[in-house]
């Protein structure tokens, strides 16, 4: 009875509540860094060092007028930004922070599903994550937008194919699809599969930049570009939602990336039985910590690289990352075969 | 008692989304609700026990072909003609009458076959071990290979096709 | 709380032939040929659930193997008939498909 309802219900409250407050505060972990990159201090007013700065901008947003385009569709229109928002939150369902854990004497499972098409199920929500972007761009009845938001969910299901097969070949590895599975499967190997295939973290490294329109893939929203792109005609909260749904989306992309190719829970050479002393760090806080650093090297890419032209992005989607995916999985699996 | 519940009330929503699929006005809304439809479906897979191909029909389905709906309306509704009126050589009611007899047939087949008990239901094996994907897995790649093989060759000539059709001849 | 009758494979059988009704209603009736093919999604959609009911009544694989191969059939026929409209788009701007009546102009 506690287990199957009582817990699950409390780890997806307290799941959301650190995701969401976590995605404000990223907002302030990013411009803090691009600022310290661009020898500046960023914002510094609001409580000390500028830390309380997301709750300021929280009630700017909230307190915001509410504008709905003239003629647009208004059921549309208010839809697109829960389309966009619920698809980043519930891929967080079955993303293990770690096995287990004692807690007042019960054994609980830090993820809140194990189901055993784990990997799929995250892929396939964040294809449902596009139409948040298509539905932006219709409902705001102005050709800006729509243009925009054509071409980002073009750029979305570009990349989308790369980043299934490379996923692909982490399976063959694995022989498992559920994410527990792929954790206890690096723990057999001995070693992180980052080491067995680099190509594929690059890959989804490079992909993952691109499904999150993240810099320097972020031309569907740059400002300079398109005025604003998809979301010019949202304002307030709506605006709010699409920007921590986007933030939500490179969480999961980091802890998906820090699941399948650095052991997830795993610490550092699990094996050697030498390095005992690193046992003693909770598993879930390794898997936080790697998280947090691929979190930092978006936001460092973001700071320091400049952005891709449209053609350019489609053409390194299309010609260079889905040929390099096919080739490495057709190489994993005839060296799986083999050895 | 639960799944009777959840199996009803996905019905009802399977059933609705597709009326309001078949009766809205506005396109971008019936693709809207194509894809609340496929979202259910997906759920009543997961319900018999086929789960792999649950989130192959959200993978799929719902985030690829209904996007490619989505984009095809989007593009044909940029320059819209007016709405002409209802062409008179159509008639609608031989619609309506030709899809309630066969709504009729089908269920006189259901209930001709649940009349009678079925002899082959619990006899069958249980499925070898390993999940439902292990199970797919190992069917397409030993009975059902040459399907298999042939519809990667129908999908690749479907993309050629379609890149071909699609495209303006300049 | 009476007892329901539990859920057979009937009820999905049911659920099916009902969704199949309406996506063939909607091919009949509706005149944007988007919808149409719209509709012709639900009547694949049912023969899914179909496919899949007996693969679990039956315990065997087969119905469910079936279904991706409809799944993959259903979006090779989507892409080459939107690219069809479209191209027919180019030509004649409509999508009613009471004015689609001469094969060539």
């Amino acid at each position: 009875m506690i287990e199957t309802y009582v817990l699950p219900v409390l780890k997806i409250l307290v799941l959301l509540n650190a995701v969401l407050v976590s995605v404000t505060f990223m907002t302030l972990l990013e411009r803090k860094v691009i600022a310290w990159v661009q020898v500046r201090l960023g914002p510094m007013r609001v409580g000390p060092h500028g830390a309380l700065q997301p709750i300021a901008d929280a009630i700017k947003l909230l307190l915001k007028e509410d504008i709905t385009p003239a003629r647009a569709d208004r059921w549309v229109f208010t839809l697109a930004p829960i389309v966009s928002m619920v698809p980043a939150l519930i891929a967080f369902a079955v993303i293990p922070f770690d096995r287990d854990v004692t807690f007042f004497g019960y054994r609980v499972p830090l993820f809140i599903a194990d189901i055993n098409v784990g990997l799929l199920y995250i892929v396939s929500v964040t294809a449902i994550g596009v139409y948040g972007i298509i539905l932006a761009g219709y409902a705001s009845n102005s050709k800006f937008p729509l243009l925009a938001g054509l071409r980002a969910s073009a750029q979305l299901i570009s990349y989308e194919i790369a980043i299934t097969m490379m996923l692909v070949s982490i399976v063959i590895m694995a022989g498992t699809l559920s994410m527990v599975g792929i954790v206890d499967a690096q723990y057999r190997a001995g070693v992180w599969y980052v080491f067995l295939q680099p190509v594929a973290f690059v890959i989804l490294f490079i992909g993952g930049l691109a499904e999150t329109n993240r810099a320097p893939f972020d031309l569907p929203e740059a400002e300079q570009e398109l005025t604003g792109g998809f979301h010019t005609e949202y304002s307030g909260m709506r605006f709010a939602l699409f920007f921590l749904a986007e933030y939500a989306n490179m969480i999961v992309v980091s802890a998906v990336a820090a699941t399948l190719f650095f052991g997830g829970w795993l610490r550092p050479f699990p094996n050697v039985p030498a390095l005992w002393l690193l046992g003693y760090v909770p598993g879930w806080v390794w898997f936080l910590l790697k998280t947090f650093v691929f979190l930092y090297i978006f936001i460092w890419i973001r700071a320091t690289l400049p952005r891709y032209r449209y053609d350019q992005l489609m053409r390194l989607g299309w010609k260079v990352l889905i040929p390099l995916a096919i080739a490495n999985l057709v190489v994993t699996a005839i060296l799986k075969v083999l050895l | 008692m639960l799944e009777s519940l959840v199996f009803y009330s996905l019905a009802a929503f399977i059933l609705g989304f597709g009326v309001l699929v078949v009766t809205a006005r506005n396109t971008v809304h019936c693709v809207l609700f194509l894809v609340a439809n496929f979202l259910c479906v997906a759920v009543v897979y997961v319900m018999l026990a086929a789960e792999f191909l649950a989130v192959i029909q959200i993978l799929v389905y719902a985030g690829g072909i209904v996007v490619l709906y989505l984009f095809v309306v989007m593009l044909v509704s940029l320059r819209r003609a007016p709405d002409t009126p209802p062409d008179t050589r159509r008639q609608s009611q031989l619609g309506f009458i030709l899809s309630a007899v066969m709504l009729a047939e089908m269920s006189a087949i259901l209930m001709y076959s649940a009349a009678r008990p079925s002899s082959a239901v619990a006899s069958a094996p249980a499925p070898a071990g390993g999940g439902n994907t292990e199970m797919i897995g190992m069917l397409l790649y030993s009975d059902y290979l040459v399907p298999f093989e042939l519809a990667s060759m129908l999908l690749l000539v479907a993309m050629v096709g379609a890149i071909l059709l699609a495209r303006k001849d300049v | 709380m009476t007892a329901v009758t539990p859920i057979t494979p009937y009820h999905y059988l049911v659920l099916a032939a009902a969704l199949f009704t309406i996506g063939l209603i909607g091919v009949m009736v509706r005149r944007n040929i988007i919808v149409v093919l719209m509709s012709i999604e639900l009547m694949l959609n049912a023969v899914n659930i179909n496919l899949v009911a007996f693969s679990y009544q039956l315990r065997d694989g087969a119905g469910q193997v079936f279904a991706i191969f409809v799944v993959a059939v259903a979006a090779a026929e989507a892409a080459v008939g939107l690219g069809i409209i479209l191209a027919f788009y180019r030509n004649k701007e409509t999508v009613n498909i009471d004015e689609m009546d001469i094969m060539r102009w």
